[in-house]
């Protein structure tokens, strides 16, 4: 029996404050996956009143599985090494709140995060470390039959596949990894791609390679997904002909890429077309004291390890441009 | 073979040493037809031996219905949490709470036993007046990151009104409630066999849910 324990969770030296509406914090970081915890240490380490509001400590590091790039371990899996950073933001005291989403910012001298509840916190300056989620298909039947064939996550609902026929869309890593855990359960896999090939990692094509219940589709696109109460078939597009046919599947798993969390700010900051925040190299957005940092912002390369080093050096800006400020 | 390896058990330990008072795990199982009762039976009891505060009561659902009735068991294997004074805490797991449920199992014995979890005035509110009685279940899987935080929605609403029961139902072993409640995507809550929503979602989820029934 296996167990995903995160003993941090449970860490005695809790030190999660609370919020408070009439405390003026130095910097209040948006978002808790490398990127803002990493930026969260170095404000604290600067002494500067700290804020971090989060849904998921960890962000898309507390989804993966095994991770086999970010120095200093050969393998670790996803939870453990959450916990670590967790263990690390968790000697200080900093204010922290999970419950309630941001809603939007203002900027100023001081400026303002509004909560979706309704509160609203000051701060003279930002750290947006929102990071990215899951890009959905936007066709007909998608977000109805959520739950009900239609999945994000193939580790969580591979087992109600089991010996039934999937379709899984995009052929990048996350693509191909999905394939992989449905093929070991399927009894089919079919895998739709835009392109005439898999941009997944070699590594991973060919570990899905090995499995004889897998199907490819290059230069195909999904158009619809039907069903009554649960998927019952996909409309695929041809790519080069433009024939549309539909084939009998039970589930569709979209592993499309990410979008950006940014749209709490977009009226606020300037963004690429990818909705991605623009940053110079000091994690400058185009408003003073207002940084970006990690899967968020137009950074290339969205990887742990490069998300740490932004926050960090978001949280050295901030600190630079607090001290820059006239006292008041 | 034992079921924690020594590493996992020095990480249970540290937890299980912030619990506050004793709680009682009380297991029921079956001797037949019920592949996973074995299993469930060494978990509970291997939990037990890591912390002092930990007991176990083992009953069967057949021969023990007072007990089964008494918690309202209707399937093995079960886990019902009872507080210090053996109080039901209405926290309840049917299933083994493996892979990332261990976190929600772990969570629910801290908060069975008393360690105190802040909850905010207005959602505190909400939760004292629930008058009617509400069954929240949440399908899990145990590879799924993002259940445990599900399962602890519905069991922190259990213990903190007497109305509510909350269960985690694993879907491997009762495969025959994933098909029943329909469920191909985890994690799923079911409240009262009226509503449901899919995904983790904040609390306040849930008392929509409730304050409609």
């Amino acid at each position: 029996m296996e167990f995903n324990l995160s003993a941090g969770l449970f860490s005695e030296g809790q030190k999660f404050e609370s919020f408070h509406e009439q405390t003026l914090y130095d910097t209040i970081i948006i978002g808790a996956g490398p990127a803002g915890l990493t930026a969260a240490v170095y404000c604290m380490r600067k002494g500067l009143k700290t804020g971090l509001i989060t849904k998921q400590v960890g962000g898309q590091v507390a989804d993966t599985a095994g991770i086999e790039n970010y120095l200093g371990y050969r393998y670790i899996n996803g939870t453990e090494l959450v916990d670590k950073f967790r263990e690390q933001v968790m000697q200080f005291s900093i204010a922290f709140e999970s419950e309630s989403p941001v809603q939007s910012l203002q900027d100023g001298q001081i400026k303002e995060i509004v909560l979706e509840d309704g509160r609203c916190l000051k701060t003279r300056t930002i750290i947006i470390a929102s990071g990215k989620q899951s890009k959905q298909l936007n066709i007909p039947g998608e977000v109805r039959l959520i739950g009900h064939g239609v999945a994000y996550c193939a580790i969580c609902d591979a087992p109600f596949f089991v010996n039934k026929k999937v379709f899984v869309v995009g052929g990048g890593n996350s693509g191909v990894e999905a394939a992989i855990d449905l093929a070991k359960v399927a009894e089919h896999v079919t895998l739709i791609q835009r392109r005439d090939h898999l941009t997944a990692d070699k590594i991973l094509i060919d570990k899905l390679a090995d499995f004889e219940n897998v199907s490819y589709l290059f230069e195909h696109i999904v158009t619809e997904i039907k069903g009554g109460n649960d998927v019952e078939s996909v409309m695929i597009q041809n790519k080069k002909s433009l024939l549309i046919s539909e084939y009998q599947t039970d589930g569709v798993f979209v592993q499309i890429g990410l979008i950006p969390n940014s749209s709490f700010a977009e009226k606020l900051l300037d963004m690429n077309k990818y909705n991605e925040i623009l940053v110079d190299g000091y994690c400058q957005t185009n408003r003073d004291g207002i940084f970006a940092a990690g899967d968020v912002t137009s950074v290339p390369y969205k990887q742990i390890i490069i998300a740490c080093g932004e926050g960090a050096k978001a949280a050295l800006a901030a600190t630079s441009y607090l001290l820059n400020q006239p006292k008041e | 073979m034992a079921i924690f390896d020594e590493k996992t058990r020095q990480q249970l330990k540290t937890v299980l040493d912030q619990m506050k008072n004793e709680v009682t795990i009380v297991f029921f199982s079956q001797e037949i037809e019920c592949q996973t009762c074995r299993d469930g039976k060494r978990f509970v009891n291997e939990i037990a031996s890591i912390s002092d505060k930990i007991l176990v009561e083992h009953y069967s659902l057949v021969t023990d219905k007072d007990k089964s009735d008494l918690y309202g068991i209707d399937k093995v294997p079960a886990i019902v949490l009872l507080d210090k004074d053996k109080n039901n805490t209405r926290m309840r797991f049917y299933g083994i709470p493996g892979g990332y449920e261990i976190n929600s199992f772990l969570g629910s014995i801290l908060a069975a036993s008393g360690k105190e979890e802040a909850i905010p005035k207005p959602i505190k509110a909400r939760i004292d007046k629930i008058g009617k009685p509400v069954h929240i279940q949440v399908f899990v899987s145990l590879g799924c990151p993002h259940c445990p935080n599900a399962v602890m929605a519905g069991h922190l609403l259990a213990l903190e009104n007497e109305n509510v029961t909350a269960d985690m139902v694993e879907t491997s072993t009762f495969n025959h409630l994933a098909i029943r409640y329909n469920v191909s995507g985890v994690p799923k809550v079911v409240i009262n066999d009226k509503y449901e929503f899919i995904g983790a979602q904040p609390i306040t989820a849930y008392l929509d849910a409730i304050e409609k029934l």
